[in-house]
């Protein structure tokens, strides 16, 4: 048995935080995706190249650098703003860094994918007299899902990974804990090695249920074999 | 916001940027060294070859390149037999730590790129290169990889990017990097905005070369797929159909 020397409770709070810095990013990340894609997808072109330019530069600089970017800018914003030192907590400036970062490659994701729906299904929708957020709503978005699905389940992975970079600004996630664990005891191998198991489930979990959804998404859908 | 601080550190920021241009290029071409030969033996029928490497892979892309980087770096000094011997005057270093995280870490998303393209390689072409007497390792050579490349390169050209963006954490073992330089001349005149934004222009401009580059070489090495545009093709459809026409109406 690995010897923690106490420090397993500490662990396991990380393991939490890094689960919920990651599934928050997540759903407001898929939010950001979607108003991304339609955005590039508009017919109003100030929107698209506002779309174009977003997705360009996030997926041009490192995660690392727009976590410091948001965190010790958003510092000194708010220490301007309020006139006294206020400093960003890390778990707001952590998601709101991610969040970004996934609505970016989300808004690729989801272009690809609505584009993917048939122009027949469109134009069926529009013959019926739907409006357009009836179309988006009951046409679109749910045969969208299926080809986003794929798409998605890789940025979630890459979304899970990325949490550790937050502990550089010193949010009390997974690795952060094992970081100051491996300080305390000077055993960085096993607790690192700890950190990178739970990592490890927590993507083979992921995958597992990736596996799943995607089966449930292609229910009823007939696949050449 | 002082705006002319942004070009005030600049050239700091592009000395960094050359460290960073070289431990990228390093990691990546270490990465495909040891790429090569996995992805031939994870897309090998031998299940066993195939497993064990599928291991590695999954070890490597299933957790934070920050977890490889912190227990190569911290981790290994711990292990007796490393500190005792020759390989501790490299592990040492950060330079090397760094190095041989990144360059472990881009040969299994490399792996697993190239073998989707060895997988790809048209069956026909295969059978040919057998029927011509080729040995496994003359047809691996000749027709296989070089197919595999070609079929691979748009992945492996987003790999490349992710490599050069991940090269930022080589800043949290202190190397002073594009990134690393930047934190540390935000820690001495305290205006994150300006130098993390140059930073990150800096970062932007070798995006774009580095796209470019690949958009390039993409198209030389599919030049002889490239068709005849596509209006002349219609054009000659067409004539060749008024052709048939005018010979049965006469």
């Amino acid at each position: 048995m690995i010897e923690l020397q106490g420090f397993g409770d500490q662990i396991a709070v990380g393991a939490i935080t890094t689960i919920r810095v990651a599934t928050t990013s997540l759903v407001l990340g898929i939010g950001v995706g979607l108003c991304g894609a339609m955005a590039k997808l508009s017919r109003f072109r100030p929107l698209r190249m506002l779309a174009d330019t977003y997705t360009t530069i996030i997926r041009g600089v490192p995660e690392l650098l727009i976590i410091l970017i948001l965190y010790f800018g958003g510092t000194v914003a708010l220490t301007t703003a309020f006139g006294r030192y206020v400093e960003v907590d890390a778990f707001a400036a952590g998601v709101f860094a991610l969040t970004i970062v996934f609505g970016a490659y989300a808004t690729e994701v989801f272009r690809g994918a609505i584009r993917a729906v048939s122009a027949g299904q469109v134009e069926a929708a529009h013959a019926l007299g739907l409006s357009k957020i009836q179309a988006w709503r009951l046409v679109i978005l749910p045969q969208m899902w299926r080809h986003a699905l794929p798409g998605i389940g890789n940025l979630w992975l890459t979304l899970l990974k990325d949490t550790a970079l937050i502990s550089v600004v010193g949010l009390e996630d997974l690795m952060r804990k094992a970081g100051v664990a491996a300080g305390a005891t000077h055993d960085p191998l096993t607790f690192y090695t700890v950190a990178a198991g739970l990592y490890l489930s927590f993507t083979s979990v992921s995958l597992v249920g990736l596996t799943l959804l995607e089966r449930h998404a292609n229910r009823g859908v007939r696949v050449a074999d | 916001m002082e705006w002319h601080l942004i070009i005030d550190v600049l050239p700091l920021l592009l000395d960094g940027a050359l460290l960073t241009i070289e431990l990228t290029a390093t990691s990546v071409l270490l990465g495909l060294v040891i790429a090569i030969p996995l992805a031939l033996m994870r897309a090998s029928h031998a299940t066993a070859l195939s497993r064990s490497v599928l291991l590695y892979t999954f070890a490597f892309r299933g957790t934070p390149l920050l977890v490889q980087l912190f227990l190569i770096y911290y981790g290994a000094s711990q292990i007796e037999w490393i500190r005792t011997s020759v390989a501790w005057a490299i592990l040492r270093e950060p330079w090397w730590c760094a190095l041989i995280a990144f360059a472990l870490n881009h040969a299994a998303y490399a792996t697993e790129i190239l073998r989707g393209g060895i997988r790809a390689v048209p069956r026909g072409e295969i059978e040919a290169a057998k029927a011509l007497g080729m040995s496994y390792t003359l047809r691996t050579r000749r027709i296989v990889l070089p197919i595999a490349f070609r079929l691979s390169l748009p992945a492996y050209a987003n790999e490349f990017v992710l490599m050069l963006k991940a090269s930022s954490l080589a800043s949290t073992i202190t190397m002073m990097e594009l990134t690393g330089t930047a934190r540390k001349i935000v820690a001495q005149t305290f205006s994150p905005y300006e130098v993390f934004i140059s930073a990150a222009l800096v970062y932007l401009g070798i995006t774009f070369v580095v796209v470019h580059l690949f958009g390039r070489l993409e198209r030389s090495i599919t030049s002889h797929q490239r068709r005849v545009p596509a209006e002349n093709d219609e054009d000659d459809v067409q004539s060749s159909e008024e052709y048939a026409l005018e010979k049965v109406a006469r």
